[in-house]
């Protein structure tokens, strides 16, 4: 009884029409109100990661002070992060608009050449202060953090002083890490343990998993769970520390130095063969490297400058921990293995 | 025959939107997969079968606890349609949907962690000292936060097609409640159950963060997390589109079991169920059942209001990047509500006039939106970018884009609240309006819209609070125009600046709130 027979015509005629009209013109709606950027007579296109154009990052002080010294338009292109910008730069290859990639690190080295998209830089760039002294014939370091396990000095009295003693600790005091899958920081981690560990990284792991709390997607997840109180110690940066003294005024996270020393961060940039042609990519990959870009990096970065500053950083930077020794492995064999060490770390945490 | 033909072309419209924005993903995937193809065999690996098998395990878990929950508290809702505080709590209901995963997985823990509320009265209360969340209990917990209220509004939108007059004969009859729920409740919660644990199913089967965080470690890893990895560090498009076709053919499966009785199911006379005199202890026990569970619900976001107040708001919301992404979501989160009404008023008219004698057609208009629903926003930004970055103005599309896969993934949503009102309306007025002679405009301002209008405000509300809280398409499209809400509060925790991320994600629960309440201000009548 409750079917009744085929539909009635003139509601169908009235539905029909109705949506005839009512998807196009949602459609035209959506895409009216979208900001044109302003084409200047000489413009220089840099691809970076989101956090660097952020209104509190470098990106907006950087801008300003290039523009000054060029006169033309800096367009700075966010890209996700380090990761999501080589990603970019694989797909659009030799059409990408980018002229300067700024913000690649030391790991993605190696992939990033193989696109083929990078020119050697200008000589007498590579005088830097990097630990370890980086040098490349294509990327210019502009920044530079070790990574280090920051912990909560109200909960952690005696933080390890190795990774081997955060290896083989006391399993009630967790720290949270990243997935080396999803992030930087994850995969810094991931080296690290390698560079001390070597063919034994797989059994550290499966010590170290009774520790690990939780294994957050992002950096940002981890580092909440740290300020939240969830967990006393989280991976980051020796760095971090100075963010909580400076910004905040508070010294109650701080790094734990370990002896084996620790792995090393360099944030990077490149020109590529379509900024060859741009005699502003030049002068940018200059400037990147003086005190006018280098004073701005610190506090708003919350990096190591890789090059010279008009004075000397604060005292908080000078206080953070130092690392005995600087771990890195190379770019090659980096790009060469991850594979294999992603597959090694996820057999061992998932048992 | 012709006309039958015309009631089912916005439903074929709105079938077609949704297959250009997953095939034009889906092209741009195989396209970039051609190069290299080597990636998909190299997906096939021991570890895939046991992703696969937690994949299901959490979302099937998740999806019987929130709704074997969700049931008897949408029943003690319905038996009980005015008590104070009734509207708020439902209202409040559909915060958690508008709220980062990442939110929530942090108010989870404010209440459920190591150090958190329950383990510091535990304590207090001598009652041990320690919890363990991370694992397949954290993932559960949230999941059930995030879809049990969902569940709730649904299903009791689903009773409130139930016909008054079965519960006058109830009462005729001298019915108990054991009765009524069986002859009178159960009929209509069983049409749209399957459709409820079909989308509450595929929300759980495409947990990210979740899963991850609270999970504890990689031995909780979803496809999701899979494609995700293999689109960003490896970007292996071969791999990501495998990958892909597998979640979707899970889901498709799933649906197929789900659903079959809810294609043809038919229901009739809205009307809110009577207030009837009750044993004591049944009052007692539905409103113990309503306490515990919105005590459930309410407590994360008390932690989330609690959190978001330390945040000093007064700047927050003062600076101009927070009210460019108030517009920019408000306006990316209207379009894509009405879009995604447009279509789910489509296909709820086009399946409604399919059901008479085109069943498996009918079967397509309702099962196609829960099969975009499991489709990656990760791969759809990706898809869409490889498809289309040498053609167009990137920062243009993505505006476009960032709309279509908003309503897209809100559709759903939308459907279920639209389809049992629709149908009712259809049910009741059809035949009535034919021998009138009443139609076009006339019917639709006179019959149909203020039978309907509750249910699209509300669909309205719920789709675009649930475009407010996306953030997939724009990340991936790295477009520094198109900076919505979740957006800064995810850059603003990415440099360290956490309290500025507690208040953003107070400022979206409140937006959420304001648009529940004027969905139900607008769908009161107003005296003329």
């Amino acid at each position: 009884m409750h079917r009744c027979q085929g539909a009635v015509p003139s509601d169908i005629e009235m539905k029909d029409v109705r949506m005839r009209w009512l998807l196009p013109v949602f459609l035209i709606a959506s895409v009216c109100p979208v900001a044109s950027p302003v084409w200047a007579a000489g413009k220089l296109t840099v691809y970076t990661y989101e956090s660097f154009v952020a209104e509190w990052g470098p990106g907006p002080k950087v801008k300003k002070a290039f523009e000054a010294q060029c006169g033309c338009d800096l367009e700075l292109i966010a890209v996700g992060d380090a990761v999501a910008m080589l990603t970019r730069l694989k797909i659009e290859g030799q059409s990408s608009p980018a002229e300067i990639v700024l913000g690649l690190d030391n790991n993605l080295v190696a992939e990033a050449k193989a696109t083929g998209l990078f020119v050697p830089h200008p000589t007498g760039l590579s005088a830097n202060t990097v630990p370890g002294g980086f040098s490349d014939e294509v990327f210019v370091p502009f920044d530079y953090g070790h990574f280090a396990v920051v912990y909560d000095s109200q909960v952690v009295k005696t933080p390890p002083t190795s990774l081997d003693e955060l290896v083989n600790g006391d399993p009630e005091m967790k720290i949270a890490i990243q997935d080396p899958r999803t992030s930087t920081p994850g995969l810094g981690l991931l080296l690290w343990m390698k560079s001390v560990y070597g063919d034994k990284a797989g059994d550290a792991w499966s010590k170290l998993k009774g520790r690990v709390l939780t294994v957050s997607p992002d950096w940002s997840g981890a580092y909440a769970l740290l300020t939240k109180g969830e967990a006393p110690m989280a991976f980051s940066y020796v760095t971090s520390p100075a963010y909580h003294r400076i910004a905040e005024g508070n010294d109650r996270y701080r790094a734990a130095a370990f002896s084996e020393g620790h792995y090393l961060q360099v944030e990077v940039a490149g020109m590529t063969n379509k900024g060859v042609a741009n005699p502003l990519a030049g002068q940018f990959m200059e400037f990147m490297t003086s005190p006018a870009f280098q004073d701005i990096i610190p506090e708003t970065n919350w990096m190591f400058p890789a090059g010279k500053t008009t004075s000397p950083l604060s005292q908080v930077w000078d206080e953070l921990v130092k690392p005995a020794k600087t771990l890195v492995i190379a770019a090659g064999d980096v790009a060469a293995n991850r594979k294999t060490w992603i597959d090694e770390w996820l057999t061992a945490m998932g048992r | 025959m012709a006309n039958r033909h015309g009631s089912l072309n916005p439903g074929f419209a709105a079938l077609g939107l949704l297959a250009l924005v997953v095939g034009g993903a889906i092209a741009g995937l195989l396209i970039a997969a051609v190069g290299d193809p080597s990636g998909a065999a190299e997906a096939i690996n021991g570890r895939l079968a046991s992703v696969v098998s937690f994949t299901l395990l959490q979302s099937g878990l998740s999806t019987i606890l929130s709704v074997g929950m969700a049931l008897p508290l949408a029943i003690a809702f319905n038996r009980h349609g005015e008590f104070p505080g009734r509207v708020l709590l439902l209202r409040l209901f559909a915060l958690p949907m508008a709220l980062p995963a990442i939110v929530v997985a942090l108010a989870i823990l404010a209440l459920f962690g190591r150090n958190g509320l329950l383990v510091n009265v535990m304590q207090w209360a001598g009652m041990g000292t320690s919890l363990n969340v991370y694992g397949l209990s954290g993932i559960l917990l949230a999941h059930v936060f995030f879809n049990l209220p969902l569940a709730v509004r649904l299903l009791l939108a689903a009773l409130a097609t139930a016909p008054a007059n079965h519960y006058r004969l109830a009462s005729q009859f001298g019915m108990n409640e054991r009765a009524i729920f069986r002859f009178v409740e159960w009929p209509v919660l069983a049409v749209t159950l399957p459709g409820v644990c079909l989308l509450v199913g595929t929300l759980c089967l495409t947990s990210f963060t979740i899963v991850l965080l609270l999970g504890g470690g990689p031995a909780a890893t979803t496809l999701e997390v899979e494609i995700y990895q293999a689109l960003r560090y490896d970007f292996d498009p071969a791999r990501a589109a495998l990958l892909v076709a597998i979640q979707l053919a899970l889901v498709t499966v799933i649906g197929m079991i789900a659903g079959r009785g809810d294609v043809t199911g038919d229901t009739s006379v809205q009307a809110h169920r009577p207030a009837r005199w009750m044993p004591p202890w049944l009052r007692l026990a539905d409103f113990a059942i309503i306490a515990v569970a919105s005590l459930f619900v309410l407590s994360p976001l008390v932690a989330i209001l609690a959190a978001g107040l330390q945040a000093d708001l007064v700047r927050l919301f003062g600076e101009a990047s927070t009210r460019r992404a108030f517009v920019t979501s408000m306006f990316v989160g209207t379009c894509a509500a009405f879009l995604a009404v447009s279509m789910a008023l489509a296909l709820a008219c086009a399946r409604k006039s399919a059901s008479k004698n085109a069943i498996r057609l009918a079967a397509i208009f309702d099962r196609v939106p829960y099969m975009v629903l499991a489709f990656p926003v990760s791969a759809l930004g990706a898809g869409w970018f490889l498809l289309v970055y040498r053609m167009v103005d990137l920062d243009l599309f993505a505006v476009l884009l960032v709309i279509l896969v908003n309503a897209v993934m809100a559709l759903p949503f939308a459907y279920r609240f639209i389809r049992p009102v629709h149908d009712d309306a259809r049910e009741r007025h059809d035949r009535l309006c034919a021998s009138l002679g009443i139609g076009g405009w006339n019917r639709w301002r006179l019959v149909d819209w203020p039978l309907q209008k509750a249910a699209i405000f509300s669909a309205l509300a719920f789709a675009c609070a649930l475009s407010l809280g996306d953030l997939g398409v724009i990340i991936l499209f790295g477009s520094d125009h198109v900076q919505t809400l979740p957006w800064l509060l995810f850059t603003r925790m990415g440099a360290y600046r956490t309290a500025d991320a507690q208040g953003l994600a107070l400022l979206l629960a409140l937006l959420c709130l304001a648009l529940m309440m004027l969905a139900d201000r607008l769908a009161v009548d107003r005296p003329k």
